[in-house]
C-alpha cells in the first residue's frame, strides 16, 4: 500500500463515533484523519495509543492500529512499543485529567527521555468522562460536581509541565481551526523525539465555553498570540500590539506608535526553555494566549540511544551465543 | 593450595584428626560492612568446584549500613554443603563464624551443640558487648565453652599483622579480614583457594595492593589454623553423585535472567524488560542489563506502573514483554495485569516475594501473594500462575511462564521468592538445543486480511492471534473495554460480554491440557500426602526424605501450576487420608484446594520471614501420623 496514495478516507473506519453532538473531540479527530494522509507513512505503520477519559476513546475511531489502555498509562504503553518498534509512528492521544492528574508521572518521564512519541493532549479543564469534576487545568474557583463551592487548587499549564519535564517540542492549538491544528501535527510528526501538543478543546456538556475568551472568532484576535518562528510576538487588530520581554517579564506594548524594536522575536530553537516556560505561563486576562510552537530543539533520542548501545555492545563483543551465556562463570564438570 | 597462597606445613607434630563427613552447614555473621556475603559466595564457588551438592541462604539487613556493631546490622550467610543430595540451607548450623558479638548474639540460638564457633576476640571489646546488651563477655561463660568448640582468634590483629608493611590504611587492612575467616574455613574443609585467589585477582586488577592484601589475608587465615593447636579435626566431604555434565552454581535472580534470554530466543522473540527497583527483583534487571549483546532491552522505568505498561507496549509491538517486582510493586502493576489479560496479549510478570503486608520485612523470604495472584485483579480476570522450587528450577520456569504467555496470548504470574532470587545451588548446564521450542502466533506479512477477525481464537489453545502493528490490512483496535467476540469491536451486549468472561476463563483452564501432570514423590496413596508450592519444596523433600529413611512412609507432591492445577490433582487428593501443606503464609494454598476440591486439608504455616526448617515439617507430619 502506497502511503502517498492515501486519502482521508483511510483513516476513517466503521465504527459509530459517540461523542457528545457538539464535542471539540470531532474537529480534532476530522483533522488528524485529515493531515495523516499527508504525512507520508504508511497507514499500518501508524499506531494510535490512548488512556482513558472521552478523548481516549479516539483510537476506535481511526482505521490504523491502535491501542486504548488504562487510565494515565499510555506514555508507558507507548514507551515500550517505541522500544520494540523504532520503525512506528505512534501518537499518544491523552485528557488533562488523565495525562497530567493520573499519568503526570509518566508524561514528565517520556518527555524528560524523549521518546518518539507524539502526545496530543485535549484540554478541555474538565473530567469528562467521569461527568464534570474540575481537573488540574481548570481555573482556581471552578465550579463541578466535585467542587460546589468553587475549587481551590492552583492549575498547570500544561505546556509548562512539558517544558518543565524538558520536552523537545511543546506547541499548543485548539479545536476551532483545523488549518492550524493540521499544521501544528505535521510539525510535531517531522519532530525527531518526543513531541507535546496542547489542544484547546470544547466539552460542550460540562464546560461549554471554556476558552472561548481565547478561541471565540471576535475574541481571537486580541487574546491569542501566534508564535510563528523569527517573527515578533504580535497580535491585536492589525498586529498593533506586542509583547515586550525585559528582566524575565512581558510587557504587552503599543507596537504601533514607536516600541516595535521592543517587541520579542519568537525563537522556537532556543537550548534554554526559559524563555518558552515564560510563554507558557502568559495567560488572560493580563496576556494573550499563545498558540503554534513554544519549542522545538534537537536532542538524542530514547529509543535510538537504546539501541545504539545494543548495537555496540554486539560489536563490541559479538551477537551472544545462549550456550556460551549458559556456561558462563566458575563452571566444573562430572564425568 | 596454588598460586600466592602456599600454607606453610605443619610444623608441630601434634596430630590433627581428618574425619570424612557427609554433609556441614556453616554460617558466616558479622556486621553489614564485614563483608559476609562476598566470604560465602567466595565459599560457595569454592564448594561448588570441589563437587559437593550445595544450598545457600544469604539472610542480610534491610539497611544497607545500620550503624556498626548492633544487633539491626548483622548480616550472615549459611551454606549446607554434603555428599548427598540437598535440598535446604539447612536447620542446626556446624561452624558459626561471628565476626562481632552482635552476630554471635543473633545466630548462637542456631548452632549445634558441640559445634565449631569460631570469634573474632578483638570485636569483643566493653563498647561491642554493650551495645547489643551483653553485660558480661559470652566468651568467658565457661557454659559456651562447654557447650561449643570454641576456637577465639584474634582476627583483625592477625589480619594488621599478616598485612604489615604494605602501603593501606588501616580501615582497608581490617577490611580484608573477611578472607582471614574464608581462610581458616578452607583449612577445616581442606578446600582449594584457588578458585577465591582467581576471583580477588580478578576482582581488584586496578590495585595490586588490595591483590596482595586479600590473598595475604587469606593464606593468614588457612595457616593460622594450620598452624595454632585450636583446632582438633579437618573435614572432608566427599563429591556428591551428581549425573555427568557441565556445572556451575546459580542463584534464582541470575537463573531468572538466564531464562528469560534463553526464553526468548527459544520463541525468536526479543526481549524487553521493564523493572523499577525493588529488593529481591532488582537483581533480575541487573542481571539482565549486562547482556545487551543478546539484543535484551532493559528499561529502568519512572515506577512499577510504567515498567508494566511498557513491557505491554513491548509484546503489543511483538516483543516479548517482561516485568517483575516484589509486593508493594506488584500491588502497582494489577491494573496493567488486567489489561493485557482482557486484549489477550502475552507479558511475563514476575513476582519475587518477600514478607510482608505493605513493606513488610523487605529482605526476608515469604509466600504470602498466592491469593494476590488468583483474586486481586478487578472483574473475572483469570491468568496462568506458576511457582519455581529451588534456585535452578527458576531458569525452567521462566521458560515456561515464557510459553504460557506466548502460546495462549495471556500475562502470566511466575511467583518466585526472595529465598530463591538470592539462594544458589549447583546446576547443570543445559545445552541451548535441548530447550523447548516455542511457538508464537503471530501475523506474517503476506496472510490474508479478509480472514482476520481481532479475537478469533485457535481452536486447541483458545489463543487469539498476535497482530502485530506494521502489517498492511490488519489494522485493528484493542482495548481495556469489553470487545465482541468475533470482530474486537467495543461491545457493551451483556450476552458477549459473559460469553467473553467465561471463554478467556476457559482459555486458561483449558492450559492444563498442556503442561505435565502433577506427579508424586514416594508411595501414590496412602496416609499423608505433603502438598507444597514455591520456596518450601527442599524443607519438604528433606523432611519426606528423612522421614521414609526413618521408615515412615509419607508422599510429597510439589506444585509448580497452581492455575490451572494439573489436570490429576484431585485425584491424587483423593488418594491419600490426610493432606498436610506447609506454607509461608497463612494457609492460602489451604484455601484453594479447600475452595477448589472440597478437601479438608491441615495447614502448617509460618511468617517469621524465615524458610521452614526440616525438623518443623517432619514434627508435624509425625505429629499427623500419631506417632509421637
Ligand atoms: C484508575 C482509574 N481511576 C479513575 C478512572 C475514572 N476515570 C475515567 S476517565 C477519567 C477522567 C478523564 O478526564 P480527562 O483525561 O480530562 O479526559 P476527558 O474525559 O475530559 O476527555 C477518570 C477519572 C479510571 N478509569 N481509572
Ligand atoms: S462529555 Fe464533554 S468531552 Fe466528553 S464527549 Fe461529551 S462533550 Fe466531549
Amino acid at each position: 500500500m502506497s502511503a502517498t496514495a492515501l486519502t482521508k478516507k483511510d483513516f476513517v473506519n466503521d465504527q459509530e463515533v459517540r461523542w457528545c453532538p457538539g464535542c471539540g473531540d470531532y474537529a480534532i479527530l476530522a483533522a488528524i484523519q485529515k493531515t495523516m494522509p499527508e504525512l507520508g507513512v504508511a497507514r499500518e505503520k501508524i499506531v494510535f495509543v490512548s488512556g482513558i477519559g472521552c478523548s481516549s476513546r479516539f483510537p476506535y475511531y481511526m482505521n490504523t492500529y491502535g491501542f486504548h489502555t488504562i487510565h494515565g498509562r499510555a506514555p508507558t504503553i507507548a514507551t515500550g512499543l517505541a522500544l520494540a518498534r523504532p520503525d512506528l509512528s505512534i501518537w499518544v492521544i491523552t485528557g488533562d485529567g488523565d495525562a497530567l492528574s493520573i499519568g503526570g508521572n509518566h508524561l514528565i518521564h517520556a518527555m524528560r527521555r524523549n521518546v518518539n512519541i507524539k502526545v496530543l493532549l485535549f484540554n478541555n479543564q474538565t473530567y469528562g468522562l467521569t461527568k464534570g469534576q474540575y481537573s488540574p487545568t481548570s481555573h482556581p474557583g471552578t465550579i463541578s460536581k466535585s467542587t460546589p463551592y468553587g475549587s481551590v487548587d492552583q492549575p498547570f499549564s500544561a505546556t509548562a509541565v512539558a517544558l518543565g519535564a524538558g520536552a523537545t517540542f511543546v506547541a499548543r492549538t485548539y479545536d476551532k481551526d483545523a488549518r492550524h491544528m493540521s499544521d501544528v501535527f505535521k510539525r510535531a510528526h517531522e519532530h525527531k523525539g518526543a513531541a507535546f501538543v496542547e489542544i484547546l478543546q470544547n466539552c460542550v456538556i460540562f464546560n461549554d465555553g471554556v476558552f472561548e475568551d481565547i478561541v471565540g472568532k471576535d475574541q481571537r484576535v486580541d487574546h491569542m498570540l501566534h508564535l510563528q518562528h523569527g517573527e515578533r510576538l504580535r497580535f491585536g487588530k492589525d498586529n498593533q500590539k506586542g509583547l515586550a520581554i525585559t528582566d524575565f517579564a512581558a510587557e504587552v506594548v503599543d507596537a504601533a506608535s514607536g516600541r516595535l524594536d521592543d517587541v520579542a522575536v519568537h525563537r522556537e530553537d532556543l537550548q534554554n526553555p526559559g524563555y518558552a516556560f515564560l510563554l507558557s505561563h502568559l495567560m488572560q486576562p493580563e496576556f494573550p494566549e499563545p498558540v503554534g510552537v513554544f519549542r522545538s530543539v534537537e536532542k538524542p533520542g530514547y529509543e535510538s540511544a537504546v539501541i545504539a548501545q545494543i548495537e555496540e555492545q554486539t560489536a563490541r563483543r559479538g551477537r551472544g551465543n545462549l550456550d556460551a551465556l549458559l556456561r558462563s562463570g566458575d563452571t566444573w564438570q562430572i564425568h | 593450595m596454588s598460586s600466592g597462597a602456599s600454607p606453610v606445613h605443619s610444623q608441630n607434630e601434634r596430630q590433627v584428626k581428618h574425619e570424612t563427613i557427609e554433609s556441614a552447614i556453616v554460617r558466616f555473621a558479622g556486621d553489614s560492612g564485614d563483608g559476609m556475603q562476598i566470604t560465602g559466595a567466595q565459599f560457595t564457588t569454592t564448594t561448588g568446584v570441589a563437587g559437593n551438592d550445595l544450598m545457600t541462604f544469604p539472610d542480610f539487613p534491610a539497611e544497607i549500613r545500620a550503624p556498626v556493631g548492633t544487633l539491626g546490622g548483622v548480616s550472615g550467610f549459611q551454606i549446607h554443603f554434603s555428599s548427598r543430595d540437598i535440598h535446604t540451607p539447612g536447620d542446626l548450623i556446624d561452624v558459626l563464624v561471628a565476626m562481632n558479638p552482635a552476630a554471635l548474639k543473633v545466630n548462637l540460638k542456631d548452632l549445634r551443640p558441640g559445634g565449631v564457633l569460631l570469634v573474632n576476640t578483638d570485636a569483643f571489646d566493653e563498647r561491642n558487648l554493650s551495645r547489643v546488651g551483653y553485660s558480661s563477655n559470652p566468651l568467658e561463660d565457661p557454659a559456651v565453652a562447654e557447650k561449643y568448640q570454641l576456637i577465639r582468634a584474634p582476627i583483625t590483629k592477625l589480619t594488621r599483622t599478616a598485612l604489615e608493611g604494605l602501603e593501606l590504611q588501616q580501615n582497608h587492612m581490617d577490611r580484608c579480614k573477611n578472607f582471614f575467616a574464608l581462610g581458616v574455613a578452607y583449612w577445616l574443609y581442606q578446600r582449594d583457594p584457588e578458585t577465591t585467589t582467581h576471583w580477588i585477582k580478578d576482582k581488584f586488577k586496578k590495585n595490586e595492593t588490595f591483590v596482595e592484601a586479600n590473598l595475604r589475608a587469606l593464606r593468614a587465615g588457612y595457616n593460622f589454623a594450620e598452624a595454632s593447636e585450636l583446632f582438633t579435626s579437618r573435614y572432608e566431604v566427599r563429591d556428591a553423585h551428581f549425573e555427568p555434565g557441565l556445572y556451575r552454581n546459580i542463584n534464582g535472580a541470575t537463573a531468572i535472567a538466564l531464562g528469560l534470554i534463553a526464553g526468548a530466543d527459544r520463541a525468536g522473540l526479543e526481549l524487553l524488560y521493564a523493572g523499577y527497583p525493588i529488593t529481591p527483583a532488582s537483581d533480575i534487571l541487573h542481571e539482565l542489563s549486562k547482556h545487551k549483546n543478546f539484543g535484551v532491552k532493559t528499561f529502568q522505568a519512572e515506577d512499577e506502573i510504567a515498567a508494566a505498561g511498557a513491557a505491554i507496549g513491548a509484546s503489543y509491538g511483538g516483543s516479548l514483554g517482561v516485568t517483575a517486582s516484589a509486593g508493594p510493586g506488584i500491588n502497582l502493576k494489577l491494573e496493567a495485569m488486567n489489561l493485557a489479560m482482557i486484549t489477550e496479549l502475552p507479558l511475563v510478570v514476575i513476582n519475587a516475594q518477600r514478607a510482608g503486608p505493605s513493606t513488610g520485612l523487605p529482605t526476608k523470604t515469604e509466600q504470602g501473594d498466592l491469593l494476590q495472584s488468583f483474586f486481586g485483579r478487578n472483574g473475572e480476570s483469570p491468568i496462568p500462575i506458576l511457582a519455581s522450587a529451588t534456585p535452578a528450577d527458576s531458569f525452567d520456569c521462566s521458560i515456561e511462564a515464557v510459553r504460557l504467555a506466548v502460546e495462549f496470548m495471556t500475562p502470566v504470574m511466575y511467583l518466585s521468592e526472595l529465598f530463591l532470587i538470592f539462594g544458589s545451588e549447583p546446576w547443570r548446564v543445559p545445552s541451548a538445543d535441548s530447550l523447548p521450542v516455542i511457538r508464537h502466533n503471530q501475523i506474517q506479512a503476506g496472510e490474508d486480511p479478509a480472514a482476520f477477525h481481532t479475537y478469533a481464537r485457535d481452536e486447541k489453545t483458545l489463543a487469539r492471534r498476535w497482530a502485530i502493528p506494521g502489517i498492511p490490512g490488519f489494522e485493528h483496535r484493542v482495548g481495556g473495554l469489553e470487545k465482541d467476540a468475533l470482530s474486537g469491536a467495543v461491545s457493551y451486549d451483556p450476552d458477549n460480554h459473559e460469553r467473553m468472561a467465561l471463554t478467556r476463563q476457559q482459555k486458561i483452564e483449558n492450559i492444563a491440557n498442556f503442561i505435565p501432570e502433577q506427579s508424586v514423590y514416594g508411595e501414590e496413596s496412602g496416609q499423608l500426602l505433603i502438598l507444597g508450592w514455591g520456596g518450601t519444596h527442599g524443607a519438604i523433600r528433606a523432611a519426606v526424605e528423612e522421614l521414609k529413611r526413618e521408615g515412615v512412609s509419607v508422599s510429597h507432591a510439589h506444585l509448580r501450576y497452581l492455575n490451572p492445577f494439573p489436570r490429576n490433582l484431585g485425584e491424587i487428593l483423593k488418594r491419600f487420608d490426610t493432606i498436610l501443606i506447609p506454607e509461608l503464609n497463612l494457609g492460602q494454598l489451604s484455601w484453594l484446594i479447600r475452595a477448589r476440591f472440597l478437601r479438608e486439608v491441615v495447614g502448617l504455616h509460618k511468617v517469621k520471614g524465615r524458610p521452614f526448617l526440616v525438623g518443623e515439617i517432619k514434627a508435624k507430619a509425625m505429629e499427623l501420623l500419631g506417632r509421637n
